[in-house]
């Protein structure tokens, strides 16, 4: 199992009620991790609709997940 | 002062083109973001913004480089707001200077373009009869980061 912080934003903030949780998981890659929480909170947004950064760095969906990374899911930007 | 930067006050319009200013500058184009009281179709009371702050203005910085890169340009600054903000409030500023006019109107587009595609940054509308939505959230549509429409 690999331990990450995990951070939400906008809509998965709100459908998972907190800012960040830490989890043990045994997801080896971002997309992985998301599928795995899409499952358990009921995310509405489908996996190739979300975004990953590890460590605050945009990162591709096959990124391996390291013990103590800083993982954030992106919905669909919408700035200016 | 950061060249790009997140906001969660209101956005000093001219303590920012006092920062632009430059002798070898014979242009400034700057572009305002506004809340506007309409979206498809519906009436918007206010919207809310949220930000991925860290990424953002690094995402930020990474424009602005791109748009010194590209065109001929003196200076490139740019704010976003998050917060929640009333209809006619400032979302949004880019501004830049060059030598002339046309870099600077290029170069203020491309900022402005890229940010709206690139940046986490999510918008919540609050309509007038109490409803929110998320924008670009719904179940169906793009991709996170795509080119705008």
């Amino acid at each position: 199992m690999t331990r990450v912080e995990v951070q939400y934003f906008a809509i998965l903030r709100e459908q998972r009620g907190v800012k960040a949780e830490s989890i043990a998981t045994a997801a080896a890659t971002v997309a992985e991790l998301y599928d795995e929480l899409r499952v358990r909170h009921g995310f509405t947004l489908p996996g190739d609709r979300v975004r990953g950064a590890v460590n605050d760095i945009f990162v591709p969906a096959s990124h391996p997940l390291r013990e103590g990374d800083r993982v954030v899911f992106i919905p669909p930007v919408a700035g200016g | 002062m950061k060249p790009f930067a997140i906001s969660a006050v209101p956005i000093e319009v001219a303590a920012l083109a006092r920062a632009l200013a430059d002798d070898r500058a014979g242009a400034c184009v700057t572009f305002e973001g506004w809340v506007r009281n309409r979206n498809e179709g519906q009436p918007v009371a206010s919207l809310e913004y949220e930000a991925y702050a860290l990424l953002a203005e690094s995402e930020g910085e990474k424009i602005l480089a791109e748009a010194r890169e590209r065109f001929a340009l003196t200076g490139a600054v740019a704010v976003h707001r998050t917060g929640h903000l009333r209809i006619g409030e400032l979302a949004v500023w880019v501004g830049v200077t060059a030598e002339h006019r046309g870099a600077a109107f290029d170069a203020c587009r491309y900022i402005i373009d890229e940010a709206k595609a690139r940046l986490p940054i999510w918008k919540k509308e609050h309509y007038a009869g109490g409803t929110t939505a998320w924008i670009n959230c719904a179940t169906r549509g793009e991709h996170a980061g795509s080119a705008p429409p």
